[in-house]
């Protein structure tokens, strides 16, 4: 099955997944509702009223807002109507175009220009499939899903972004391919994450084409497996216009490729093509430290990388920045298409006898017989589930970490004692379950409980039966 | 403030003709926690509830691991003995001293007064959530709460104790003889370990992660006004990137951080974590806080430089280093100059006090075993604390 047809394959379970949404969430959702947003209206409106699992569809127009999600397995699509999207238009005032905390989030199909940091961010979604859009100079990321397990980000077009164009932060089992990435610091960059498939990119006029980061100084401590395979990399030679301050200022302009301090980077069947520094540079800490400070619970080597069958053009023609410095002081004219600077142990290249090396003495020929094939997709089969708990620990869990702040079994702290409901709500669970959902003031002398709606009425219900069985 | 005092006062005398605490141990585990088969308290938390990798943060993102594993006797011995004044040299001073409970376990000082009433270099840290800290002092010197108690009270600027002066003192109150054998069976003397232990019990059963916020989370949209909806999307916007440090749902990410933060007036520069490093880089770099209660534990910063909260978003909304002159620091790469408007940092504000949650504070013991003055040693308590 090649990436294609897994996509599909992936959408259509999706589609599945939507029907049958108590794998997911608090809130049940009986059908998913489709809502439409047009032009002049806010499209924030109308997610505060969606519930977890709903379709929005927003309509070509321009929205002047910064939207964010926090329910679960929103669909926000833009309505592509004669080539027109939907356009988010940050005017340089807004701070983020999307910012997206739900699981299972789809972001579709919009225009999205001039905020002030990312076109589109998750924050600890797991889930999240982020696709046909195009963001266009955007000050920090255009596409930046952080903390998220299991997520696509496919077929956008970026330009103009001011740092990396995709940026996929602390993610494990991350696909980002068929997008294109232009005029920007960066093409596309993994930070900090495990088991990303770059494949069938576009990275092309950055200063950078593509990077593979163990940032210091961030809690997850290792970064591993990036497979980079069928991408162009090509023509990555703009100066770096990052803003001060930012680790991607210290980067060298000209580069292919930069693996700094990452494990397990892996290159195949990529076109590298004139980037005048180099083509591909794995870099330890120390060789660019003056980004960010060591970090003593971090490996700061690059291990285990491997160069297998790509194709080198015209690379290294002209270094510049620290490339430049780098080359000059160890005597070497052309820059290389696979440069190895610091410390790093177990990397391999194949094909050796036709590319150009440097550095990379104490590299091993991978074996001829190594290639990815075999991968189709870091992609998880399954989406990732909530904690597999059954309704009666989540009911015990409900009480012991909600409800004991207030109750105890035989003492009043703030609210009537356990034993006093057990006396008054004895064999009705339901009726406790619903004064706990909705509570009317009832308890003369008792200060008013706040509603726990929040909780499904089938986690509600345990509560209530712990609360009735519970002893001294 | 007189009123206050003197009604303190007479309550002290109340407490001290009537009552009559034995000090007996509670058998119950602390709010948020289960009592398991082994004795044990294990944290209970809605959190829960998800799944995803360790070290991930979000909305909906599991806790880091919580140190637990006490028993409910030695949380509540470590209750008694964090706030008996006779665990420092010369039992002026608790823990609670500086760790008060009406104050959010902080001391509403800019530094923190430690022994014969000297000023300390820093500013007493909040003890909410301390239970799942993997560093502890604000340049994080400390990785267990065990190490941590015994900073203060062998540091002769602070409770200025000594193990031996400690262990004696303990083992001739006989309340505490018999408190410590039943929370640790078996041993007969009291020693530095179980002082320690019975501390690290206690603050590691101070819980608070049941506030608007956290409502909001769990998927109440109801919890959170509108303003304080958007101060939410401002706070974890990457223009502000507060969330990149402060990530929920501990709202600290445990790094080290060099912000430049300025000390008060009159005051050295402090260097913080490159003294315990020995990394040049991290000169002026400290532990990022939690937030959580943050809205009740001014000032802020490491020396309390900041009065208030507003003060603190001005400081982050402006040039980056700005605040600290003749230092060569490697700032920070998250410290921008995010241009907030005032709209956003209004919503900011909003809301970081939806973090407040003092659900789960524990009762002041009315007396202590050594009989010193629980009160004396806590002088911002007022009457209603006490139970």
């Amino acid at each position: 099955m090649n990436v294609f047809q897994k996509l599909t394959y992936k959408y259509r379970k999706l589609f599945v997944l939507l029907l049958s949404p108590v794998l997911y969430s608090f809130t049940i959702p009986i059908l998913a509702t489709e809502h439409v947003v047009k032009n002049g209206e806010l499209i924030q409106d109308v997610i505060r009223k969606a519930v977890a699992g709903d379709v929005i569809k927003v309509m070509p127009g321009t929205y002047k807002e910064t939207i964010y999600i926090d329910k679960e397995n929103i669909t926000l699509s833009g309505v592509i109507v004669k080539g027109e999207r939907p356009l988010l238009d940050g005017e340089n005032t807004r701070n983020d175009g999307i910012l997206a905390a739900g699981h299972g989030v789809i972001i579709e199909n919009f225009h999205i220009k001039h905020y002030k940091a990312n076109g589109i961010m998750t924050q600890g979604a797991n889930n999240f499939i982020i696709r046909n859009n195009i963001i266009v100079g955007t000050s920090v990321y255009g596409i930046f899903p952080q903390f998220g397990k299991n997520g696509l980000v496919s077929h956008n077009i970026l330009s103009k972004v001011e740092d990396a164009a995709i940026y996929v932060g602390m993610c494990d089992n991350v696909d980002v391919v068929y997008n294109e990435t232009f005029d920007s610091v960066m093409g596309i960059e993994t930070e900090n994450s495990h088991n990303i498939l770059i494949e069938g990119n576009y990275m092309h006029d950055n200063a950078v084409g593509f990077v593979a980061s163990l940032v210091p100084g961030l809690p997850i401590k290792t970064a591993k497996n990036t497979l980079v395979r069928n991408n162009f990399i090509v023509n990555n030679n703009i100066d770096n216009f990052a803003p001060p301050g930012a680790i991607a200022a210290g980067l060298p302009s000209g580069v292919g490729a930069f693996i700094f301090a990452a494990d397990e980077a892996r290159f195949e069947g990529n076109i590298i093509r004139n980037n005048v520094s180099a083509g591909i540079v794995f870099a330890d800490h120390a060789s660019f430290s003056a980004s960010a400070p060591p970090d003593p619970a971090m490996d700061p080597r690059p291990d285990k990388g491997q160069v297998l069958k790509n194709v080198f053009v015209d690379n290294g023609t002209a270094p510049k920045d620290d490339i430049a410095a780098l080359l000059e002081a160890a005597v070497i004219k052309r820059g290389p298409d696979v440069l190895s600077t610091g410390k790093g142990r177990k990397n391999c290249v194949q094909n050796r006898d036709s590319i150009i090396e440097a550095g990379t003495e104490r590299w091993s020929e991978c074996g001829a017989g190594i290639s990815t094939a075999d991968i189709t997709s870091f992609q998880l089969d399954e989406p990732v589930k909530s904690a597999a708990l059954t309704l009666e620990q989540k009911g015990r869990i409900t009480y012991l970490s909600v409800c004991t702040g207030c109750h105890t079994y035989a003492t009043r702290i703030v609210g009537p004692p356990i034993v006093v409901l057990q006396a008054k709500y004895a064999d009705k669970p339901e009726a406790l379950a619903g004064y706990i959902k909705n509570p009317v003031k009832n308890w003369p002398g008792y200060p008013e409980m706040p509603p726990q709606n929040y909780l499904p009425d089938d986690v509600l219900l345990e509560t209530a039966k712990y609360v009735l069985q519970l002893k001294p | 403030m007189k009123l206050v005092s003197a009604g303190s006062i007479l309550l002290l005398v109340v407490n001290a003709c009537f009552a009559t605490d034995d000090f007996k141990l509670s058998q119950q585990c602390p709010p948020s926690f289960e009592k398991l088969s082994d004795g044990t308290c294990e944290l209970r938390s809605l959190y829960e509830f998800y799944n995803s990798p360790p070290g991930f943060g979000g909305l909906r993102i599991p806790l880091p691991e919580h140190q637990g594993g006490y028993t409910p006797q030695q949380i509540d011995l470590g209750r008694y003995l964090f706030f008996d004044p006779v665990l420092s040299g010369d039992s002026s001073q608790s823990c609670a001293s500086c760790h008060q409970p009406g104050r959010s376990f902080s001391d509403g000082l800019a530094r923190s007064i430690g022994a014969e009433g000297r000023e300390l270099e820093r500013a007493a840290p909040s003890l909410w959530n301390v239970g799942f800290l993997q560093s502890l002092f604000w340049d994080g010197r400390a990785k267990t709460l065990e190490e941590q108690v015994k900073g203060p009270l062998f540091s002769a600027h602070e409770m200025n104790n000594t193990r031996e002066k400690l262990e004696s003192t303990l083992n001739s109150i006989e309340a505490y003889s018999l408190m410590f054998s039943e929370a640790f069976p078996g041993k007969t003397d009291i020693t530095v370990s179980e002082v320690t232990q019975a501390l690290s019990a206690f603050q590691s059963s101070l819980i608070s992660l049941n506030s608007r916020y956290d409502r909001y989370a769990h998927g109440d949209e109801s919890a959170l006004t509108e303003q304080e909806q958007v101060g939410h999307t401002v706070f974890r916007s990457f223009a502000a990137r507060c969330s990149q440090c402060h990530t929920p749902p501990l709202f600290t990410n445990q790094q080290l951080a060099v912000t430049a933060a300025p000390e008060p007036k009159g005051k050295e520069f402090d260097v913080g974590a490159e003294k315990v490093l020995g990394i040049a880089q991290m000169r002026g770099a400290f532990k990022v806080p939690s937030l959580r209660n943050i809205n009740l534990t001014a000032p802020y910063m490491h020396s309390g430089a900041f009065k208030d909260l507003q003060s603190v978003i001005s400081f982050y909304n402006d040039e980056r280093g700005h605040a600290v002159k003749g230092q060569d620091l490697q700032l920070h790469w998250h410290l921008v100059n995010p241009k907030l408007s005032k709209a956003d940092e209004q919503a900011l504000l909003a809301f970081l006090l939806t973090l407040d949650d003092e659900t789960n504070k524990p009762k002041v013991p009315v007396a202590v075993p050594s009989a010193l003055s629980v009160l004396q040693a806590s002088p911002n308590y007022t009457a209603h604390n006490i139970n």
